[in-house]
Order: structure tokens, then sequence, then C-alpha cells
């Protein structure tokens, strides 16, 4: 009797995580599937680049305070740590090399990605799920528009475009936040933070590489909160989760994509 | 009003049969919406009134039987087909379905600005004239939110024919307004079709409003078109549910209680007719 009792509720626990597993792979199709149709029906945002533009200013523009002021600290923080690490090994001249290193191959994709899912990927996905969830979508649809074409795309490649330009200041600023934290206030000669910085920094396998890991970052965020947010059900409750959902999932797959990119940029 | 009695059925609904796979919504279903004529589809909420546009629009596919709009299977239609029919076709929402994050001007531009490339100065007296068609012409700078409940319906609907559209499809759009825009939304929804030579399909719960306006009735219920007939032929109508529903009976044919197990039993927590059985046995 136990015994029955113990299998049962273990294959209860087994189809579980089955559904689950099975449930994730369905909405990686189903996100698969719309990121296609999306790209597909790209065409409108080049006829009309008005419409990419409105929302570039949304998404990036409004993402950009919270990013400036992000990367200044992180900048700064930098700064202190790496002196603090630095002065050890009587290297202190090269915090300049370890501020524009870190911002630009790993901190400034990563960090800027991670805030724009917080900042303007939310904003998507409760934006669509409230459209859907308000009729907004189907009237779309009923007026022979398609919601694909007319507020997914936009929103997509405004995401799209403005994560590099966004990651790309956040270095900007970040590396200023180390000068200001080496320089000045610690007192590491300007020219040594400088020149060093100038001759260790690539273009190639530092700067480009940091581009792509952001182009790849706003792409995978920007779909994941339009996914989430057409994907949500329309109540108050389905957006919510939909928003959450938007944060935890983007934050893990800029993670995990930060890993593998890294993996292949990198030669051991 | 049968199909031969009307030559020119804008919309023809020809045994359809629609469900989701828990339960079918309906089951068989035949309706014509002759040319010109304001055409009402009634029944008691969740009776799939407003899934029935959806069907006429093409945002869902029947299971079974087919909806023709002009003539042509709306199902059987590529999506650039169904998007061709629908620009035929105005859809008053339920909610008003505006977009909250244009003005009220913007609203009604938008279907135009989509579907046409008019100058500006066109585009701009067009939506004066629609909205002054339903007497908002002094809010086109507001946004929606700033519009009453009925007001924002009149949006809805000024927006909705703002490419004077053969069919307009109103989906509930009396619920939740004060007498006075329900009387406006009526009188409008009548001199609109009119004016335009349009179609109306109007589906709503609301007897008084509906009957004034509507030239024929359509009554479903249990998935199917349980009556049928001009506002008047249904007021006299002896049919137990369509008696029930005009003169708003709380019990009939439409129980008042939803489906459930025994009352005694659920509230004692056992079979009280057992317990009533051995005490009888028992005396």
């Amino acid at each position: 009797m136990i015994r029955s009792k113990l299998l049962t509720s273990a294959i209860r626990t087994l189809r579980n995580i089955g559904s689950r597993f099975t449930e994730r792979i369905w909405r990686m199709g189903a996100g698969a599937r719309l990121f296609g149709l999306i790209v597909v029906s790209s065409g409108e945002c080049l006829r009309r680049p008005r419409l990419v533009v409105r929302e570039v200013y949304f998404t990036g523009v409004m993402s950009l305070i919270i990013v400036l002021v992000s990367a200044f600290f992180v900048g700064m923080v930098l700064g202190l740590q790496g002196y603090n690490t630095l002065q050890t090994y009587g290297s202190s001249e090269a915090i300049g090399v370890l501020v524009a290193l870190a911002l630009v191959r790993e901190l400034g994709p990563v960090i800027t990605a991670l805030l724009f899912a917080g900042r303007a990927g939310t904003a998507i996905t409760a934006e669509i799920g409230l459209m859907k969830a308000t009729e907004q979508l189907s009237a779309m649809e009923m007026m022979a528009v398609s919601p694909i074409t007319r507020v997914l795309a936009p929103r997509f490649w405004a995401g799209v475009i403005a994560m590099p330009i966004l990651a790309a200041l956040f270095c900007m600023v970040g590396v200023l936040g180390g000068y200001l934290v080496a320089v000045p206030l610690i007192g590491v000669d300007a020219g040594a933070f400088w020149s060093q910085m100038q001759a260790s920094v690539d273009w190639q396998h530092d700067i480009l590489n940091g581009m792509f890991k952001s182009v790849v970052f706003g792409v995978a965020c920007t779909i994941i909160a339009i996914f989430e947010g057409y994907d949500a059900p329309p109540t108050a409750e389905g957006v919510s989760r939909a928003t959450t959902r938007t944060v935890v999932t983007s934050s893990l797959v800029i993670l995990g994509l930060d890993f593998i990119l890294t993996s292949f940029m990198i030669n051991i | 009003m049968t199909q031969n009695s009307v030559p020119q059925n804008i919309v023809e609904i020809d045994n359809l049969s629609f469900g989701y796979k828990s339960r079918m919504l309906h089951q068989g279903i035949n309706m014509v919406f002759p040319r010109g004529k304001v055409v009402a589809i009634m029944g008691s909420s969740g009776s799939g009134k407003t899934t029935l546009l959806r069907l006429i629009g093409g945002q869902l596919k029947p299971n079974k039987g087919q909806v023709r709009v002009e003539g042509q299977v709306v199902h059987k239609q590529t999506r650039d087909g169904v998007y061709q029919l629908r620009r035929k076709m105005g859809m008053l929402f339920q909610q008003g379905a505006l977009f909250t994050d244009l003005s009220v001007y913007e609203n009604v531009a938008f279907p135009i600005r989509e579907h046409t490339d008019l100058p500006e100065s066109m585009i701009h007296d067009l939506v004066l004239m629609k909205l002054n068609a339903v007497g908002l012409r002094g809010a086109h700078q507001l946004k929606p939110t700033e519009l009453s409940g009925g007001m924002g319906r009149r949006v809805s609907l000024a927006r909705a024919i703002a490419l004077d559209p053969d069919i307009i499809m109103y989906d509930e759009p009396f619920a939740g307004l004060d007498p006075i825009s329900m009387g406006v939304i009526c009188d409008l929804i009548r001199t609109l079709n009119d004016a335009l030579g349009a179609t109306s399909i109007i589906v709503s719960h609301d007897v008084k409003e509906t009957f004034t306006i509507a030239d024929y009735v359509y009554f479903v219920a249990g998935g199917t078109v349980a009556a049928e007939g001009t506002p008047e032929d249904l007021r006299n109508s002896n049919l137990p549910f369509v008696h029930q529903f005009v003169h708003g009976e709380k019990d009939g044919p439409v129980p008042f209680h939803y489906a459930a197990t025994d009352y005694k039993a659920e509230i004692l927590g056992f079979d009280a007719s057992a317990f009533e059985n051995t005490r009888q046995q028992q005396a």
C-alpha cells in the first residue's frame, strides 16, 4: 500500500517535471517563431523609420540616466578596487588598462544589458501585455494592421539599436569614473593612465567583441521582453507575472550568453 | 426574413460550429445579415456572442461550417485576403480599445494613415468630420485617459467608421454606460448605419436599447440560434427562454444556480438524503 503510494507520488513528480520541461521547450519554440515573424515583418520599419526612432527614444533615451549613473559608480569602484590590488604588485599605473578592459570586455555589455532588461524590458512587456489585455492589439488586427509589424517589430529594432549605444556610453562614463578616482583622487599619473590604456586596449579583440556582445544581448533582451508581453494572459496577474519573467529570463540568458560568447572570444 | 426574401446578404453564417477542446460554444448556427440593416445578436453572458464577431472578422477559425463575407469564405482566405476583407469592416470593442499612447485625433487618424497615402490636410478634414459625426470634434486633442466611458466609446466608433466600412460590428456597445450616453450611442448606431449605407451587427444583452434600433434579432442560447425575428415578434414571443430574457426574469430555462452538487451534502459534509432515509427507517 505504502509502496504503491510512493510510486504514485514519484510518477506525479516526474510528470510535473516533464510537463514543465516540455512547456519551456514549447515557449522557446514559440519565442523563436515570433522572432522569425518579427524579422520577416521588418520591411515596414525600413519604410517608416519614424516608428523605430520613437521606440529608440522610449527604450534607449529613457534608459540613459540609470545606465550612465550606474556606469559612473561602477567605474569609480573599479578604480578603487583595481588600485588597491595593483598597488600590491607595484603596477598601479596599469589601473587605466584594468578599468578599460573590465568595462569594454565584460561589465559594459553585461551590466547595460541587465539594466536594460530591468528598465526597458519590463516596460516593453507591460506595455504590450496591457495593450493585449485592453484589446488594443485585437483592434489593430481588426483594422487590418498587423500588430507584429506595427507594434512588435519597431520595438525589437529599437532595442537592438539602443543596446550597443548604451553599452558604449556605459564604457565611456565608466572610464571617466575610474579616471576621477585614480587620477585626481588617488594621484596616479594621468599620462600613464591614458597611454597604457591606449596601448593595451585592442580595437578588434576588445572593443568590437564587446560591441558584438551588446548587440547579441540587445536581440536576446528585446525578444524576451516582447515575447513575454505578447504571450501574457490578458489579466492583471498575467501581465505582472510576464513582467517578472522578463527580468528573470533576460538576466539568466544574458549571463549564460556572456559565458558562451566569452569562451569563443578568448583564446586559451 | 429568410434567405430567399433577402437577395443581398453581406454576411452569411452557415451551419457554424466552434468550440475549444473542453467545450463547444456553437453548434450548427445559421444567420444572415442583409445589406443596410441593423441586426442584433443577443444572448446571456458567455453564450459566445463576441466569439461570433471574431469568427466574422477572421480572428478565429470555425471547427465546422463557414462564415461568408461578401460571398467569400473567411477562414479559407490567406492572411492578406482576410486583411482585405477586414478593410471593409469596422469594429467597436467593448472596452473601446483606444490606443492609450495616442490622442483622440491620432486614434481616429490611425486606420487612415495605415491604409492610405492621403495628404495630412485631407486626413485632418476626414478625422474632424468623423469626430463631428459622433459629437466629439472639440475633444480631438484629449488623451483617451481623459475621456469618460461614453466619450471613449464614441471616439472608438469614429475610428471604426474612419474608412467608411461596409460592415460595422459592435461588441456590447451599451455595457456600463449611463442612460444619456446609452441613448447617444443608440442613436448614433442607427444614424451612422443609415448615413453610411452600412450593415451593423450588434452583440448585446441590453434588450430595451437593442430592440429600439435593430431591424432583426437573433437569440443565441445553448450553442444554437434559439429564436429569431423582428423585435416586435420577440417581444410577443411565448418561447420560455426568450420570455425570460426579454422580461428579465430571474429563473426559467436559464437557471439561477450554476450546476452544483447537493446543497445539504456540501453544507453538512455528508449525504443528507441517505441520513434522512436511515432516520425514517429507524422511526
